[in-house]
């Protein structure tokens, strides 16, 4: 352990290496993020089921490019297939726990979570799969730091997405009344806003942002079934850490996260690194309880 | 019609715990895991159902009592019974330990926040525990073998799950009629008021995780002698299976009676096998499916629903 992070010092490209590969990553993190600050914004749920929507993301751009398909096609069309399975999924489900007990909500998508992992698992088998996205990599300071070119395209569309969010929030109708909902339910529903299509919206186009997060994964990673809880886990700690309503903080938390785990996973070994970003969530969470403790105030 | 009092409950199931393992020998490793999942219900309760604490992380125990004890009998070098009695015990004392340093840590944090806390817990422990060669990384470890002769084994995990469900039942219920499990209930129904009123809620809430914690690590060391073999992710720290069915049997049941996790625990655990059996390949596909099925639609528990009628049939008589 001590071995790799003296490596780090005398061979400092390599850290420089391993830092900007984990912001290039850190950008799908802060997409899926997004979408769970969105939901939890405006829904007031946590959504455990985030992860496995970023996991089946992947998979609609893995089916894509089987079916021969230039990989690129599968963001936005994992995008759109996920809007679909978010929309089916918030007016058979999740609709039923948004006035609820928080608990119940997390235990419900949870449930879901489990659900959908079997799925895949059925569907697509248990095996690490990944897509070339056939753009090779670039070199940098005489080839000692090498970037995918596709992480640089799904960092370049993360922000892209983001800004697009933060536009479209502040100036198209739905994104005003998504808003207005946030804000009060019951005063928007008396100024006719019909909340129920705004909560499915906003839920649909959660699931649109995790699906074009996780088209960009299983370019620039890897998926399998299981892998959806550290995706939920991290859209968790980024929005912790940010915020409900602030994009930009969003973005720099989720590059932070990504920079700190691949860090991470370099100098603990690849065998911790989901450890540490669960480990580094307690561990957050403790710390703004001892925060809040000392003002006689609880996390809310 | 006599009212059935706890007591007569208890005997009958006391009853069918000692029998039914020499009437129906082809079912006692099902009757081991339901003393198991009656353990898990029980001990999730006394948080979730008691104290309004939902904790998704207390599997952590129970992986802790496996662990312990598998290291125990592997590196202790003494006879069979001394090596898991002093594995049990090592367990306990750890799990308990890990319950005061997490608990004091964790448990001043509120709701959802609490939740996704926990299980950010019990999942660092399972990715800990898989990449730690000491006790066996990835890879588990394996259990020495039970001395006794053929068949033996089953009977003795048996009967001693059924001891510490039993002991774990009646000292919650002993607990729930003291001071103590009122104050438990104070704290779930408004944690500030109960802090105004003089409580010391922090220990309170500590002391009653530590309590669970020492029921599953003990559960935890018998399991992983009775399976003979653990996982770090699908045994030990099972959080997608054990870790979410103690949550979901004390819910079936009725969270916060004292009847309802055992309940619970016996529906949901004939449901179980019944996927088991009759849907293979499609079981966990429909136990998740069962898991949002059960809290959508029927949060309030078998014994909630009873109460709710009760009171229906009651309101209507009056």
């Amino acid at each position: 352990m001590l071995d790799n992070l003296l490596l780090f010092v005398q061979f400092p490209p390599l850290a420089v290496d391993v830092v900007v590969n984990g912001l290039l990553i850190g950008a799908i993190f802060a997409l899926a993020a997004y979408g769970m600050a969105l939901v939890w914004g405006v829904l007031n749920i946590v959504n455990v089921v985030q992860g496995e929507l970023v996991v089946l993301g992947g998979y609609v751009t893995f089916l894509l490019v089987q079916w021969g398909m230039p990989p690129l096609i599968g963001v936005p069309v994992s995008a759109l297939v996920m809007f679909g399975v978010g929309w089916v999924l918030y007016r058979a489900i999740v609709f039923r726990v948004v006035d609820r007990d928080i608990f119940i909500s997390i235990l419900a998508t949870f449930g879901l979570a489990i659900l959908i992992q079997q799925l895949a698992n059925l569907s697509f088998g248990a095996d690490v799969r990944s897509v070339d996205a056939g753009l090779g990599p670039l070199h940098f300071l005489d080839g000692m730091v090498t970037v995918a070119w596709v992480k640089l395209i799904a960092f370049v569309l993360a922000l892209v997405a983001g800004a697009s969010l933060w536009f479209f929030l502040r100036h198209a109708r739905l994104g005003q009344a998504i808003r207005a909902t946030a804000q009060n339910p019951r005063a928007a529903r008396i100024l006719g806003i019909d909340t129920g299509r705004v909560y499915a919206a906003t839920y649909a186009l959660n699931a649109a942002l995790c699906g074009a997060a996780g088209s960009l994964a299983v370019m620039a990673w890897t998926i399998h079934p299981y892998m959806g809880l550290p995706y939920t886990v991290r859209s968790f700690m980024v929005v912790v850490v940010a915020g409900v309503g602030n994009v930009g903080a969003v973005v720099a938390a989720g590059l932070g996260l990504g920079a700190l785990e691949n860090v991470a996973g370099f100098v603990l070994g690849t065998e911790f690194q989901i450890a540490f970003v669960f480990a580094l969530m307690v561990t957050i969470l403790v710390w703004r309880h001892l925060r809040a403790a000392r003002r006689r105030e609880h996390l809310k | 019609m006599t009212k059935l009092s706890d007591w007569h409950i208890m005997g009958v199931l006391a009853i069918a715990g000692l029998g039914l393992p020499f009437l129906a020998p082809g079912l006692i490793t099902q009757l081991s895991f339901l003393w198991l999942m009656v353990i898990f219900a029980l001990t999730w309760d006394m948080l979730g159902g008691r104290m309004g604490y939902n904790s998704f992380g207390n599997i952590l125990f129970f992986g802790i009592g496996c662990y312990a004890a598998a290291v125990v009998q592997r590196d202790a070098g003494l006879p069979y019974f001394e090596a898991l009695a002093l594995g049990l015990a090592l367990g306990a004392v750890l799990a308990v330990a890990a319950a005061l340093l997490f608990g004091a840590a964790l448990l001043g944090i509120r709701g959802h926040y609490f939740a996704i806390g926990t299980l950010g817990l019990g999942i660092t422990a399972a990715e800990v525990a898989a990449g730690w060669d000491y006790v066996g990384a990835g890879s588990g470890m394996a259990l020495p073998l039970f001395p006794g002769a053929l068949g033996q084994r089953e009977f003795f995990f048996c009967f001693s799950l059924f001891a510490v469900a039993i002991v774990c039942f009646l000292f919650l219920r002993w607990l729930y009629g003291t001071r103590f499990g009122l104050a438990l209930n104070a704290i779930r129904d408004d944690q500030d008021k109960a802090d105004a009123m003089g409580l010391r809620t922090t220990p309170i809430k500590v002391f009653a995780w530590c309590i669970a914690a020492f029921f599953l690590s003990i559960s935890g060391g018998l399991a992983a002698n009775m399976i003979g073999f653990i996982d770090p992710r699908d045994v030990a720290f099972a959080g997608a299976t054990f870790g979410v069915w103690m949550v979901l049997m004390a819910i079936l049941g009725g969270k916060g009676t004292l009847w309802g996790p055992v309940l619970g625990a016996v529906v949901f655990h004939i449901t179980q096998e019944l996927f088991w059996t009759y849907l293979l390949g499609w079981q966990r596909v429909a136990l998740g499916l069962l898991i949002v099925v059960i809290v959508v639609f029927f949060p309030q528990g078998i014994m909630g629903w009873i109460a709710e009628r009760r009171a229906a049939r009651e309101g209507a008589a009056s």
